[in-house]
């Protein structure tokens, strides 16, 4: 990471929903920090960064990616995680724990942190284990986690299959005011699933996994959201029960939350047909009735923001037998493209809306107080984006190490332009000019 | 051997009477060659043969008193072009009903043309038994001769120039009994 | 002297060409496509009955038995399908997954390929397997099993062992009992059958046979009675012992007791009715041996028919360029 930065954002439409803004304003940065929004702004010797024609919205940030270091590099290291991340319009990730070795001590905090010092494009946020291992047997030291710089704890890619662990590590985890991230799996029921089980499950003469192996766990955790008071993160929610129990634990004041992947809001059980390993992933593809409940709870609020759930995989591990394939997609640089497309265009959400689901409310959910807007004061992280640039998805030129993705050929309309980290200029579709006395 | 083309003009050769006589006088000149009638089979070629055969040995039966039997074949799997051809031959049913050794076989067909059905014809044959001799019996002998095959009884000669095609109807298949040329609309140089 | 035959009436004639370079299921597989391989396989059978049980139409041609699973049956229903159309033929048992062996399902291919095959004909664990395989090789794939997914030429043939015995397909009752949701034959049974206009009862218990079946245009009971009365054809689906232990079954005893097809229970169905089974039969279980040595099984007639239908499946995919 280059440090702190300064530069100037010109031209461009400030949209921040954090502070109701919606207008032609310049955005200075002073060494990483936001000093001003004006308009006219041209202060001397300062970079311009060239916003004319884009809309100019707090960094976005993406609460769920796997960047595979340590352990898994040959998929995708910090590196090329966060430069894809770059290219995706975010100025700020937070990586899962299910590494090699798992993110349970500080010490493969520090590691990462380091990593991400020297070689990292944008922010990186760790995900402590809930358990070491995540093996769901013992609570994992929490507070070293918390301390070293973890901004919440996790059970991503195992769930809690131990609910008697699960309750203590949430009443310890109480006292670090972290959120819990759960992927909600009863691995009994889900078993050797591969796709959702319905019509086109026994279609296919596939495996599936029922929906009650989500809800069945959606409900438990936050029974233990509210036992306990310790917030509960529901992770790339999937099936319309789910949306159901986290609406109306939300209703009665539960701590509970919940993102939602773009994959899960664009595509369904139906186009497993051909056996296309690239849509392959958990929780899987469900019906389209779970998918429009899924586009309602976005809009009533229920789900609160949009998270990738990048998962890179090598050529060797998903070109094989469905059945064998592992699960996962790669999700950085198609999300903005396929929120833009599928939910500003087609009227689902209005881009002030987007906006608060992929910045302002991971902020909140994270506890990262100094993102998810552009007020005075907040760090120096901004996104630019064209949501009228049409676009079509080229997996080739992603900055990912991995292509496992099913977008590839897609023809979307809108784009990020520009990704600024603390000032810094990240990634920039266009070329920037600077202005020099 | 598909369809004729669609911009052809049409000729018709030989009608349903002269068809009748034309059969008769080679059912003569079978039992012309063939002394000892009762060691004779006709093996009639799938699918017009077949009832060119079965009408052949009644014809037979009318000269001298002797009815061949007649068994179908169906040569399209010892085509030499599968694989080659746009549209894909019906299979039909093969059924000797009398054993072929030491037989004087006539094969019937409608028209011999390249010679490649009667080649295949020929194998099929011989998978199934041993035959002392074999004759070719054509109602149509249409010229255009690929492999060194033979008639020994011709209904009738018809040159013909390559891009044209004869066409055999028989009132058991067709529903008429007749011989017809079908020109291309372009008819000119010859293939 | 022979009497000559008169000619027969013409048989009513599909209306289709072959076009399709693999038989990857029956799915989306037409009811003329059908009619027209089971018209080829008549032909086919046949010749299995002269002296010289072969014919040329694939000379020269090499055809490739890849069978990632343990299968004696089919395997050699296709060999000696492929040796009567006098084609070359290679069987290869890969033993367990690909991935176990450290050779990918496509590097095995590939290799294969650089022999120049003609067809392809595999089995495997995994369902979807050859739609993957025909996305990453360029021979014709004739799928002989899917892990759960499909088994076409099994379902070919015993839609052919069903004409045969002269009972047209549209208003027949067929009910297929056992193990549905596990079985590829079942799947393949279902589509081929229900384009044709068969009324299809599948009969387990709901582990088994669980109502999402009826999405295909077949019943599901778990009642033995209902599905077996009235019944042209009873076809028992093999029962496999590993279901207990994934608690699809409290025991196979009850299993048994509840929907074993007996002679008494075969009372039910059409006098003429037949009793079919895909093979190896569990006698005891799925069917007593009463009923499986009966006049009404057809079980060896279907094995006779495989490979008649093998025959008309290899030679109708090797006549498409």
């Amino acid at each position: 990471m280059k440090g702190k930065g300064t530069l100037v954002i010109r031209s461009g439409r400030v949209l921040d929903p954090a502070q109701g803004l919606n207008d032609r304003l310049d955005v200075l940065i002073v060494e990483g920090r936001i000093v001003e929004i004006a308009f006219g702004l041209a202060p001397e010797g300062v970079e311009v960064l060239d916003a004319s024609g884009t809309i100019v919205v707090p960094g976005l940030i993406d609460m769920h990616v796997h960047l595979r270091e340590p352990g898994f590099e040959h998929k995708e290291n910090i590196e090329s995680g966060t430069r894809a991340a770059a290219r995706g319009g975010f100025a700020s990730i937070a990586c899962m724990p299910n590494t090699n070795p798992v993110i349970d001590t500080s010490g493969v905090i520090d590691l990462i942190m380091m990593r991400a010092e020297a070689v990292g494009a944008v922010n990186v946020f760790p995900i402590g284990a809930i358990s070491p291992g995540l093996e769901g047997k013992e609570i994992a030291n929490i507070g070293s986690l918390v301390e070293a710089g973890a901004v919440a704890v996790s059970d991503d890619g195992e769930g809690s299959q131990d609910t008697y662990v699960l309750r203590r590590a949430l009443d310890y985890a109480n006292m670090f005011g972290v959120p819990y991230i759960s992927h909600a799996e009863d691995t009994r029921l889900s078993a050797d699933g591969v796709m959702h089980e319905g019509h086109y499950s026994t279609l296919l003469g596939l495996t599936g996994i029922p929906s009650a192996a989500e809800e069945i766990h959606v409900a438990r955790n936050a029974i233990l959201a509210e036992l306990t008071d310790t917030p509960c993160h529901i992770a790339h929610i999937s099936t319309a029960g789910s949306v159901r129990i986290v609406r109306e634990a939300k209703a009665r004041g539960v701590p509970i939350t919940a993102e939602v992947t773009p994959h899960h809001l664009t595509l369904t059980d139906a186009c497993l047909a051909t056996y296309d390993t690239n849509l392959k992933m958990k929780p899987p593809l469900r019906t389209e009735e779970d998918r429009l409940e899924l586009i309602r709870g976005l809009q009533d609020g229920t789900i609160d923001c949009i998270a990738t759930d990048h998962a890179p995989h090598a050529y060797s591990e998903k070109q094989v037998e469905f059945p064998l394939a592992a699960f996962g997609i790669i999700g950085l640089e198609t999300a903005v493209s396929l929120a833009l497309n599928e939910l500003v265009h087609k009227k689902v959400l209005t881009l002030p809306q987007l906006i608060e689901k992929m910045a302002t409310a991971p902020a909140r959910i994270l506890g990262l107080a100094k993102k998810g807007s552009l007020e005075p004061g907040m760090d120096g992280d901004v996104t630019l984006l064209d949501p009228e640039a049409k676009i079509t998805v080229n997996p080739d030129k992603f900055a990912s190490k991995s292509r496992n993705t099913p977008f590839g050929g897609w023809e979307l309309k809108g784009a990020p332009v520009a990704t600024v980290v603390a000032g810094h200029v990240a990634y920039n579709a266009r070329a920037t000019a600077k202005t020099k006395t | 051997m598909g369809n004729p083309p669609s911009n052809s003009t049409h000729a018709r050769l030989i009608d349903a009477t002269q068809m009748r006589r034309v059969l008769m006088r080679m059912a003569h000149e079978i039992v012309e060659k063939h002394p000892a009638p009762s060691s004779l089979g006709l093996v009639g070629i799938q699918v017009r043969g077949v009832p060119l055969a079965q009408r052949t040995a009644a014809n037979v039966q009318s000269i001298c008193g002797v009815e061949p039997p007649v068994g179908e074949l169906d040569i399209t799997f010892y085509r030499d072009d599968l694989g080659t051809r746009l549209d894909q031959p019906e299979v039909k049913s093969t059924h000797f009903g009398f054993d072929l050794t030491d037989r004087d076989l006539v094969i019937v067909d409608d028209v011999l043309f390249t010679g490649r059905t009667v080649r295949a014809a020929l194998d099929a044959i011989m998978d199934f038994g041993r035959p002392r001799r074999i004759m070719l019996a054509v109602l149509v002998d249409r010229g255009h001769r690929e492999l060194p095959i033979r008639p020994d009884i011709v209904g009738k000669n018809l040159p013909t120039m390559r891009g044209e095609d004869v066409r055999v109807h028989v009132a058991e298949v067709d529903g008429v009994d007749e011989v017809v040329l079908f020109k291309p609309a372009d008819a000119g140089s010859e293939a | 002297m022979a009497r000559t035959t008169k000619p027969r009436a013409k048989p009513t004639a599909p209306a289709t060409h072959w076009t399709r370079r693999h038989l990857l299921g029956l799915e989306d597989v037409s009811a003329d496509e059908i009619r027209l391989i089971l018209e080829t396989a008549r032909s086919f059978k046949e010749v299995s009955t002269r002296a010289i049980k072969k014919v040329p139409a694939l000379r020269g041609k090499t055809v490739v038995n890849l069978f990632f699973e343990a299968s004696t049956r089919t395997r050699t229903s296709f060999e000696v399908a492929a040796k009567r159309l006098s084609a070359d033929v290679l069987s290869i048992a890969a033993s367990g997954s690909s991935v176990v062996k450290g050779e990918t399902l496509i590097d095995t291919v590939h290799t294969l390929e650089a022999y120049h095959i003609d067809l392809l004909v595999m089995r495997h664990a995994a369902s979807g397997a050859p739609h993957f395989l025909v996305r990453h090789c360029t021979s014709r794939v004739i799928n002989a099993g899917d892990g759960m997914h499909e088994h076409p030429t099994q379902a070919l043939l015993d839609l052919f062992t069903i004409s045969e015995r002269g009972k047209a397909f549209d208003g027949l009752k067929v009910a297929i009992i056992g193990d549905i949701i596990h079985s590829r034959v079942a799947r393949s049974d279902v589509f081929a059958l229900t384009k044709l206009g068969t009324h299809v009862v599948l009969c387990g218990p709901p582990t088994l046979a669980p109502k999402r079946f009826e999405a295909f245009g077949a019943t599901c009971t778990s009642r033995l009675e209902e599905a077996l009365d009235g019944a042209d054809v009873v076809y028992c689906l093999r029962m496999q012992f590993e279901r207990q232990q994934a608690n699809f079954l409290p025991s196979v005893g009850e299993y048994v007791r509840l929907f074993g097809v007996t002679a008494e229970r075969m009372k039910l169905a059409k006098p003429d009715a037949i009793v079919m089974h895909p093979g190896p039969l569990n006698r005891g279980i799925e069917l007593t041996s009463e009923v499986a040595d009966s006049a009404q099984s057809v079980v060896l007639d279907q094995v006779t028919n495989g490979v008649a239908v093998r025959m008309a499946v290899l030679f109708l995919l090797a006549g498409v360029n």
